[in-house]
């Protein structure tokens, strides 16, 4: 059995904005083994960046973590001074986040930013820690890295500013990396590049990482084990073999069928989920999925319960019970 | 699908080059090539897809067929008529017909006029109809994008995203165009509410007769919605073809790495990537036909 690293139990986060308590994420449960890739995804709302933000407390105000309990190697972090999770933050777990811009300072040169980082993580010294932050460029696939270290933030595209920031989390051999969209913003060549380092990353070392993203394709592409969200909840969790080969929640199956079919020759008509996402100021008490699923029923109006399937795959919903799955297919 | 023949857009040469920098005196010293010589055409009732690299110069493109930008040089024919002859009254009808839809629903919307607002004002510019016979219309046109009558007085913060994109969509079409300009109008959107737009793109033009330049970085949804795709590169085009013939059977090394790029949702299929990087100073030829409609830019 690989090692637990990172287990989240009955996460709920609150934002409590003047039109109200935003429940973003509303008990979610999940956990992350050593050397896994997992993948998050779900539509925009969906609480992913969320979800993220309070595995490294750094849920913004007005949002509170207002339930549950997050365990790093078997320790509860849920209620660490913000001193000891400077510590955490960078060594053990690092992020990538959706817009590079925000976490670069604008006026110092992008190799005097790293080496700050590689010093304070690794305890080189200066000479070395240049060294170490040349290497990670290079191997993030930016050209000439000795030049490129004596650039500002701005003389990068927005591509390389996305592989700085990972060459700045990878430098510090954190044991958990989390990305959220780190590619989404990016031409899908670039995106192919980073996803290849990603690959190549896990060869080398045992770090575990945490992929945000709605793109499903990155997701098979790259992750071992899949969370699908919506409306602040797990819908749906297995390995990516059984989300994409049987996929069990109503959501999961819409979210595959909406893609387009890769087949030449005749043009088929799209399958939308139809509606829109649920509003979390007042979110259904049941299924957050019920106003857009085709197999609604009465029952749906209460929170359905997670059903295990195997092992690694479990669903909420209650499709599940069987008694009505018959009618509705 | 029905056969498109006659032709609606002629792009000739089009060139548009940015100024980056003057000396002292004023002139130009550095310029920025967006579009460089590019043409193509598209038939009546087509969709024609551009995909490419960011700053490829594919929103430029589109910008000059809308006339947002005078072009450096080269032409653009629409229907027969030499569009960059035209002088800004020449041109009115034709701002008309050639409408637009763009990638962020956030901002293209302004957030304190109603819906009614919205859809009319592109209607008060070219004096359709007015009054209660207006109301109608636009009630018409939201049912027929997927909204509700009631949505009239709202305001776009009471939209969601695909919302949004539905209501920019009538907009566009409260002046009954003939042809859309449509620059990555699925890219801010959920996978699920996607395919409703796409969907809905479709339905649209076949009641309505629609031609379509469809801008797009997805090149799943982008093979899905068009006839015929060019892929730009540099402010070029590298290559122009029938959908299912591009991804087939392509030619040049920029659109193999492209198209090998795409992270298949199958965790089974490996895909096995190519990778391009042009020589530097190299020029992109002009394109030449290799197989009927299958044009490539390679000596
Ligand atoms: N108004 C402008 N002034 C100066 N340069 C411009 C202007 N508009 C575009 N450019 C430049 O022209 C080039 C092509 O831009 P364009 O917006 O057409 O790219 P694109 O292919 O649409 O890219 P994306 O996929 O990122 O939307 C880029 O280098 C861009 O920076
Ligand atoms: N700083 C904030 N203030 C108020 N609400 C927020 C804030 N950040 C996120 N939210 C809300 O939390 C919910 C989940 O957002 P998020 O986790 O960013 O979704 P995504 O799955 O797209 O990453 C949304 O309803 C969003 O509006
Ligand atoms: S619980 Fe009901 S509404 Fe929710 S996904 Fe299952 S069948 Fe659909
Ligand atoms: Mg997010
Ligand atoms: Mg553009």
């Amino acid at each position: 059995m690989a090692e637990r690293l990172l287990s989240v139990e009955n996460l709920k986060v609150s934002f409590f904005t003047a039109g109200g308590e935003n429940q973003a994420v509303r008990g979610v449960s999940f956990h992350i083994d050593a050397g896994e890739t997992v993948g998050i995804v779900g539509e925009s709302g969906s609480g992913k960046s969320v979800t993220a933000k309070a595995l490294m407390a750094l849920t913004p105000p007005p949002g509170k973590m207002v339930a549950g309990d997050i365990k790093f190697r078997g320790e509860s972090v849920s209620r660490l001074s913000d001193k000891d999770w400077r510590k955490i933050r960078g060594n053990q777990i690092a992020m990538v986040f959706q817009d590079p811009m925000t976490a670069l300072n604008p006026v110092q040169k992008i190799g005097k930013q790293m080496v700050e980082v590689i010093r304070r993580h690794r305890g080189l010294n200066q000479t070395a820690a240049l060294s170490e932050a040349i290497e990670m460029l290079r191997q993030v696939g930016i050209t000439e890295p000795e030049r490129r270290v004596n650039q500002y933030p701005h003389e990068f595209s927005g591509g390389m500013r996305q592989r700085v920031m990972i060459a700045m989390a990878l430098s510090c051999q954190p044991e958990l990396l989390i990305a959220d969209e780190p590619t989404t913003a990016l031409d899908v060549t670039i995106q192919a590049q980073i996803l290849e380092l990603l690959g190549r990353l896990k060869e080398r070392s045992n770090t575990s990482i945490a992929l945000i993203t709605h793109d499903l394709g990155v997701v098979a592409q790259v992750c071992t084990r899949v969370i699908v969200m919506y409306g602040g909840m797990v819908m749906e969790e297995g390995t990516v073999e059984d989300i994409f080969y049987r996929p069990k929640h109503p959501y999961t199956k819409g979210l595959l069928r909406s893609l387009p079919k890769r087949e030449s020759g005749f043009k088929e008509r799209l399958v939308p989920i139809e509606g829109t996402p649920p509003n979390l100021l007042d979110p259904p008490p049941g299924c957050p999925f019920m106003e857009r699923c085709p197999h609604a029923m009465e029952t749906c109006a209460a929170l359905p319960k997670v059903t295990e399937v195997s092992p690694s795959h479990r669903y909420m919903c209650w499709l599940a019970e069987g008694a009505e799955e018959a009618r509705v297919q | 699908m029905s056969e498109h023949n006659e032709l609606l857009v002629d792009v000739r040469n089009l060139k548009k080059h940015f100024t980056k920098g003057r000396d002292v005196w004023g002139r130009t010293t550095d310029v920025l090539k967006a579009v460089d010589g590019v043409s193509f055409q598209i038939k009546r009732g087509e969709t024609f897809g551009l995909v490419g690299e960011s700053g490829s110069g594919k929103s430029t493109v589109g910008r000059c067929l809308l006339r947002l930008y005078d072009y450096t040089s080269g032409e653009v024919h629409y229907d027969g008529h030499d569009l960059s002859a035209l002088g800004e009254r020449e041109l009115k009808p034709y701002r008309r017909r050639i409408q637009s839809i763009f990638q962020d629903p956030y901002s293209s919307l302004n957030p304190g006029m109603n819906v009614l607002e919205l859809i009319g004002e592109p209607m008060d510019i070219h004096g359709l109809q007015r009054g209660e016979e207006r109301k109608e219309f636009v009630a018409s046109l939201l049912e027929r994008v997927g909204l509700k009558r009631e949505h009239l007085y709202r305001f776009p913060h009471e939209f969601s995203g695909g919302q949004r994109q539905r209501i920019s969509i009538a907009r566009a079409l409260s002046v009954r165009p003939d042809f859309v300009v449509c620059d990555e109008p699925i890219s801010a959107l959920d996978v699920s509410v996607q395919a409703q737009v796409i969907n809905m793109l479709e339905d649209l033009q076949s009641e309505f007769g629609l031609t379509y330049l469809f801008i797009a970085h997805d090149l799943s949804m982008v093979r899905h919605i068009s006839d015929r795709i060019g892929v730009m590169y540099g402010g070029r085009l590298v290559e122009v073809a029938p959908s299912d013939e591009l991804y087939d059977n392509p030619l040049h090394p920029y659109t193999k790495a492209l198209l090998s790029s795409i992270p298949v949702p199958d965790p089974h299929v490996v895909s096995e990537r190519v990778e391009w990087v042009r020589e530097p100073g190299s020029v992109i030829p002009d394109l030449r036909e290799v197989s009927p409609g299958h044009f490539v830019a390679m000596e």
